[in-house]
């Protein structure tokens, strides 16, 4: 494409059948202990990868 | 529904239920004004007329051309169906996996925004908690946790090396329990580093999976608000053992964390600071607090904290491009493969998958909640626990937020700390507005930084 550049593909969607299963690491308990991001963490679901 | 933005020379449109994120140039950018989310495979006339002044029709029509092919791939404008499943399975019974230990409610600083009240959680009494107390803190998870194989501990305070001995029990006590139940204990701990010693630098290293270590930056800046219990500073009594420990810490995780508040609002420095003495994982937080205090953020702040936020992204961008590396915390993100959606509607998991035991053994649903009595949820000691009060925390999730709806940062965001909203905001349904502005500046400086490292 000349006009647009997409960095990633979409995999929102998927993971709503897939994902929930919980493994991951609680949001608040790395770095900050007082805000929260989920966006920086890590899939623990072998499925999802 | 998407959302689009200019920062540093790029245009982003983030495609907010696919996720996709595309970097646009200005013609795309510009006719997105005039898509509404339904799309024909003809450009229609009105956007070329309405666009004609600017640009030449052929750049027009191919632009859109491109714009509808991604439209067709579900790539923007994509539809939030999914979402009803996630409702469904967000419905579902979540066991407890993360607990927050207070081994100390007491501390070796008196720092002055510390939401704990320099330690004691406003309980008026200094206590740290026994092995016994600790023991029943783990047998609880562990019975809470269901089919849940990795479960958290951090040893939080207070300063949780004042009781260090318990800790190590703890950690060996776990140890043995997770054989026996299956189970893998991620031990973390967060600490103001005036303690650490050669020893607890090799133990911690050896058996804590995570590490925050705090430091607020310059010296000056640190020992304002970081402040020993005759009032001087910490920061010289704390940054050698800070390198020393990092030095020996490998490829596991560590953050040297700190907070800024109104006294700092050129924290980008601060942050510059920690890198520049060679700590490559870094975090600084905004202050909560009550907005009387003096240091509070305010409203007015904020121009101000965007552009901080921006030349922090600037940084990074330029290291990296000349090969080094840090973090900053809230600019990680992954996107080609971050959390689930239901992690991401979940948000913390405060009261619900995550709860906080003081050294009494009570439990609250977090540590900002802890010395809160409406929100006392029970105590280890007698396996008293308040599921009513889980299930109002479960509910809290982005779908049930009203005001997460229609914000493009609900699948990054979280929907704000509850306690924060619950003290600050409206409720725990309803977040603080001035967390959401930095939250939503945080990502749109996280995700320009991809753009820029894309090239
Ligand atoms: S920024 Fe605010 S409104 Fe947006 S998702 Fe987060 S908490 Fe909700
Ligand atoms: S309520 Fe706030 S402080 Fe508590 S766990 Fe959630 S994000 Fe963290």
């Amino acid at each position: 494409m000349k006009h647009t550049k997409t960095l990633n593909t979409k995999t929102l969607k998927e993971t709503a059948c897939k994902g929930g299963c919980g493994e991951c690491q609680t949001s608040c308990q790395s770095a900050c202990k007082t805000s929260c991001t989920v966006a920086n963490q890590e899939c623990e679901n072998e499925n999802n990868k | 529904m998407i959302h689009k933005y200019k920062l540093n020379g790029y245009n982003i449109a983030l495609d907010i239920n696919s996720g996709c994120v595309h970097v646009l140039d200005d013609i795309s950018y510009d006719i997105l004004d005039y898509i509404d989310g339904n799309m024909e495979k003809e450009c229609p006339c009105d956007i070329i007329e309405k666009l004609s002044e600017k640009y030449n029709k052929e750049e027009i029509v191919s632009c859109y051309n491109e714009l509808y092919e991604l439209y067709e791939e579900d790539m923007l404008f994509a539809d939030d169906d999914f979402l009803k499943n996630a409702a469904e399975k967000l419905k579902e019974y979540s066991p407890i996996k993360a607990m927050c230990l207070h081994i100390a409610h007491d501390c070796n600083l008196r720092c002055e925004y510390c939401f704990a009240s320099t330690g004691d959680y406003a309980a008026g009494h200094r206590s740290l908690m026994s092995y016994e107390v600790g023991k029943k803190a783990i047998d609880f998870l562990i019975e809470k946790s269901g089919n849940r194989r990795n479960l958290e501990v951090d040893f939080f305070g207070g300063e949780p090396l004042m009781n260090f001995e318990v800790v190590k029990k703890l950690v060996e006590y776990g140890r043995q329990r997770e054989k026996e139940c299956n189970k893998n204990f991620r031990f973390t701990i967060t600490t103001n580093g005036v303690l650490l010693s050669d020893d607890k630098i090799k133990y911690i290293n050896e058996n804590m999976h995570n590490v925050v270590l705090s430091l607020d930056g310059r010296k000056e800046v640190n020992d304002k608000m970081r402040k020993r219990v005759d009032g001087t500073g910490s920061y010289d009594s704390i940054i050698e053992k800070y390198k020393n420990f990092v030095s020996q810490r490998g490829v596991k995780d560590y953050y040297v964390r700190g907070t800024f508040t109104r006294n700092n609002l050129d924290f980008s420095k601060d942050l510059m600071h920690m890198v520049d003495l060679g700590f490559k994982q870094t975090s600084i937080e905004p202050v909560v607090a009550d907005e009387k205090e003096n240091y509070a953020i305010r409203e007015e702040d904020l121009p101000v904290i965007f552009s901080e936020y921006e030349n922090l992204a600037k940084e990074i961008i330029e290291k990296r491009k000349n090969g080094q590396f840090f973090n900053f915390f809230h600019f990680m993100i992954d996107l080609s493969q971050g959390p689930c959606v239901i992690k991401r509607l979940k948000g913390c998991g405060s009261g619900n998958e995550y709860v906080a035991i003081t050294p009494e053994g009570d439990i609250y649903p977090c540590h900002q909640f802890v010395g809160m009595e409406e929100y006392k949820m029970g105590s280890v000691m007698d396996g008293s626990f308040d599921n009513e009060i889980k299930e109002k925390f479960a509910a809290a999730n982005i779908l049930n937020k009203p005001k997460c709806k229609d914000c493009f940062a609900k699948f990054y965001c979280s929907g704000g700390c509850n306690a924060n909203n619950i003290l600050y905001g409206g409720g725990i349904d309803d977040p603080y507005d001035i967390s959401c502005q930095l939250e939503k500046k945080r990502i749109e400086c996280a995700i320009m930084i991809k753009a820029a490292l894309s090239e």
